[in-house]
């Protein structure tokens, strides 16, 4: 994790037990399970996609320009990520807000793009209630988003704690983390784009 | 809007038998309200107890958890096999179909999830750490936090009970049953909220465990070294890790059914309700096996000590526990073999599921192999291990049977099922945990128990067993289907008495176990465990005084061999004096887990009665309470070297003692 010898006597209060290490690879057992989670819900969609009830099908509604700017600013906020990451092992305080204030523009354009899909389809009269493919859609896309908006959460917080306490070890551990699960939700991303909506709308 | 949601007085049940229930509940809360008033204990049971993130003190309140859900469960059976026994050529007996549906429910997920879990995590939490020569689990609050969060899952349970109603689904809760449109009440919607909640917290102590056993062994311990029981957890925590999250989203998505007017499972617009039974068992089996191996592992250890010898086959044991841990992802269909899936599907699934008795058997055999000339001493664990070795193996063997589609066909939720799931289940689950119980409650309580009262309980049990599911089997064979509220066959009926009497042999068998609990806490002093090994044990466990000190090892063990302290013994390195002691690095306890527990209780309920305000507030409570905790300060403390010397000379006087 760090390489920084001289930031480890002041850590010596916040870690213990839960040592960097440790916490690290408990929260990337935890994105298994939550991956675990995710493929239940591709199992269910690829069950249920085409039980439209006679209503529409993927084809009918997905807007695959609409989705390709969703898609390309998770993506970048995954790149704005990871130099968020390379400024925090810097212990560039600066470089870290900057990044992760960029990240957060990004996943939030993100969650508004998907916000306004929703709405759009619930409008005009495919809402998640109207066929088991509606449902199954909306919930896949949905726990994404409601994972991305939770990142955004966890973004402020990190945010908040750097730019107040600065880049001590237990931070940057707790950053690692963050970047693991925001990497994640962009690969999570990337099967649903491909596997919902490209082989939905082709 | 109304304030309180769908709740009213309505909801209180108007049936004699609840409102009896209720008031012994609330006679008995009362009465250990005053006591623990007058006695000025609460402020001790808060800061020592409830708020302890020792594992230690954890894995016993788990264990407690699991005792009063197992006599709500097992009252919930009685009253099932005695409405069976009356309710006889065409009489209706005492218990009306909406209340029997909810009992059969209730006791299936309390059994479960309430009694056998927390029992199994008890044990595992009070014995791992220790075993490995750990000071604590990987992350010490996160323990103490899923804890609360399956106390939070029982008091939902408990709470249907007086406010509402409880699932008259099963304990499996298929829809379309479960759904909105046949199961309107809240009944389904508090076993959501319970499973879920308290399924939380399982997937949270998977992960901490997983972390403990591969990062804080103590040093020389290769993972091949680990104890049995040790490796039999940490597959059941694979497991876990694997399986929980699948009932998370099968419960997730019956809740937007419930809730949002979804389609997952419904009868109409495409919904499938096939699917929820898929992902239902694709965690259920795994759970059969995340329940037993541990078991296992708790007769592996006991089977070693007991017969004075090494475990036959360590190695063996652990490949057999991960091929069990691996098959039991690929054999879930067997669980609905009459789903009418192709001929070819339901033989693979049949074929993995025999062939899961290869790895079981290897067991067996090497259990027989650690007794083959030993000098085998007859101790209350060691009557448990002999009584599963014959229960299991008759349950095992018609495992096998049911594992064969045309058969299945023909006993599919008939009482020969349900005699197959008890008879491993009870055979194997139960009787190791009441096993583990015996050989480690002088560990962890520092006591010994009365060995006379705890044999007549292990007979009564092994006896009232088979008195209560043998007769289960002939009944399938005879037709008659789980489920029922009364009967009309008169070829039935001597079948459901012998069944009954039965319930009532393990009714006494569990009252011998309360009375040795009670007059083991009353003759304490008289029956102390002063050595800390009182088996002659081989782990790293029975190193340390009875109870353990609250830091575990004085200082980290270096591990020799596979049974470490056997090891020790034999080089007269155990129970060594050193001249100086190194401060001790501590997690400090914290109301963190309670609150957040409360919390998630609130909101559960809130969810249940669709009091909106209070489950937005109380979600947006636990969001908060968790960032406090993770910037919370003062989270540890240092254990100084002159406290340690006191703990560990007064500990070593005592086992110069003898």
């Amino acid at each position: 994790m760090s390489t920084s010898a001289t930031a480890h006597h002041d850590a010596h209060h916040d870690e213990h037990h839960d040592t960097g290490r440790n916490t690290t690879l408990g929260f990337w057992i935890y994105l298994m399970t939550d991956c675990i989670l995710f493929s239940c819900f591709f199992a269910t969609y690829a069950v249920l996609f085409m039980n439209t009830a006679g209503g529409v099908s993927g084809k009918d509604i997905f807007d695959l320009n609409l989705i390709a700017g969703g898609t390309a600013a998770l993506l970048l906020s995954s790149i704005t990520f990871g130099f968020a990451m390379i400024s925090a092992y810097k212990k560039s305080k600066g470089g870290t807000l900057l990044w992760l204030a960029v990240t957060f523009v990004f996943g939030a354009a993100f969650i508004a793009i998907e916000l306004y899909e929703f709405n759009h389809l619930i409008h005009a009269g495919h809402g998640p209630s109207t066929s088991a493919f509606l449902t199954a859609f909306f919930s896949l896309v949905g726990l994404h988003g409601l994972h991305v908006t939770a990142g955004l959460l966890w973004i402020t917080i990190m945010f908040i704690d750097v730019a107040k306490r600065g880049l001590k070890d237990r931070t940057v551990t707790r950053l690692g983390c963050l970047s693991l699960f925001w990497h994640f939700l962009d690969v999570i991303w990337i099967c649903v784009f491909s596997f919902v909506y490209l082989m939905g709308a082709m | 809007m109304n304030l309180l949601g769908k709740l009213s007085w309505d909801a209180i049940p108007h049936d004699p038998i609840v409102l009896g229930t209720l008031a012994v509940v609330a006679v008995g809360g009362a009465a250990l309200f005053v006591f623990m008033t007058l006695a000025k204990k609460w402020g001790w049971l808060w800061r020592e107890w409830l708020t302890s993130v020792d594992h230690k003190r954890l894995g016993i309140m788990y264990i407690i958890l699991a005792l009063v859900m197992l006599v709500r469960g097992f009252a919930d059976a009685i009253m099932m096999r005695t409405q069976l026994a009356v309710a006889t050529n065409g009489s209706e007996g005492y218990l009306p179909p909406h209340h029997y549906d909810q009992i059969f429910t209730a006791h299936g997920v309390i059994m479960i999830i309430f009694m056998a879990m927390p029992f199994m995590i008890g044990l595992m939490n009070i014995i791992v750490p220790l075993q490995i020569g750990a000071r604590d689990v990987a992350f010490p609050f996160l323990n103490n936090l899923s804890f609360w969060l399956a106390v939070s899952g029982a008091l939902l349970v408990n709470i249907s009970l007086g406010l509402g109603e409880f699932a008259m689904t099963g304990w499996v809760a298929y829809p379309p049953l479960s759904g909105l449109e046949f199961s309107p009440g809240t009944g389904v919607d508090y076993y959501i909220w319970a499973l879920q909640i308290s399924g939380i917290g399982t997937t949270l102590t998977g992960v901490n465990f997983l972390i403990t056993v591969l990062k804080m062994r103590a040093p020389g311990m290769k993972l091949m070294d680990m104890p049995i029981f040790t490796w039999t957890c940490t597959w059941a925590n694979v497991l876990i890790v694997a399986s929980f999250p699948i009932l998370t989203a099968a419960l997730a998505m019956l809740t937007l059914d419930r809730y949002l007017d979804f389609h997952f499972f419904t009868n109409d617009l495409g919904g499938n309700s096939m699917m929820y039974i898929n992902l239902f068992w694709a965690w259920g089996h795994p759970e059969v096996y995340i329940l037993v191996l541990p078991a296992f592992g708790m007769f592996s250890e006991i089977v070693s000590t007991f017969s004075g010898k090494r475990l036959f086959g360590h190695k063996s044991m652990i490949y057999a526990s991960g091929v069990i841990s691996l098959l039991g992802f690929i054999v879930w269909l067997h669980h609905f073999f009459t789903m009418g899936s192709s001929a070819n599907v339901n033989a693979f699934f049949g074929i993995m599921t025999m062939i899961i008795a290869i790895p079981t058997g290897v067991k067996l055999f090497n259990w027989l192999f650690t007794m083959y000339k030993g000098r085998i001493r007859m101790e209350v664990p060691m009557y448990w291990v002999i009584g599963f070795m014959i229960t299991f193996s008759i349950g095992g063997m018609t495992g096998v049977l049911l594992a064969i589609p045309g058969a299945d066909y023909v006993l599919h939720n008939s009482l020969f099922l349900i005699a197959h799931f008890h008879n491993t289940i009870i055979g194997g689950a139960v009787f190791g945990y009441l096993a583990g119980f015996a050989f480690w409650f002088p560990k962890a309580m520092g006591f010994h128990l009365d060995p006379k009262l705890g044999k007549v309980s292990f007979w009564c049990w092994f006896i009232g067993f088979f008195l209560a599911f043998m007769p289960l089997y002939v009944l399938g064979f005879m037709g008659m289907t789980r489920r029922l509220n009364h009967t009309d066959n008169p070829d039935w009926n001597v079948w459901l008495y012998i069944a009954a009497l039965g319930a009532f042999v393990i009714a006494i068998g569990i009252g011998a176990f309360v009375l040795q609990l009670i007059l083991g806490f009353k003759n304490k002093d008289k029956n102390l465990d002063k050595t800390g090994d009182p088996w002659n044990g081989h782990t790293l466990e029975w190193s340390l005084a009875s109870p353990p000190q609250f830091y575990n090892f004085a200082k980290i063990p270096h591990v020799e061999d596979l049974d470490a302290f056997t090891d020790m013994k034999e080089k007269g390195t155990a129970y060594q004096r050193h001249a100086s002691y190194e401060p001790i690095h501590m997690p400090s306890n914290t109301n963190a887990g309670p609150i957040m527990g409360l919390l998630a209780t609130a909101m559960g309920f809130a969810l249940i009665w669709h009091i909106w305000w209070l489950a937005g507030a109380s979600f947006i409570g636990l969001i908060v309470a968790f960032i406090c905790r993770a910037y919370a300060s003062n989270t540890d403390y240092y254990v100084q070297p002159d406290e340690v010397a006191r703990i560990e000379n007064a500990h070593l006087d005592n086992v110069a003692k003898g």
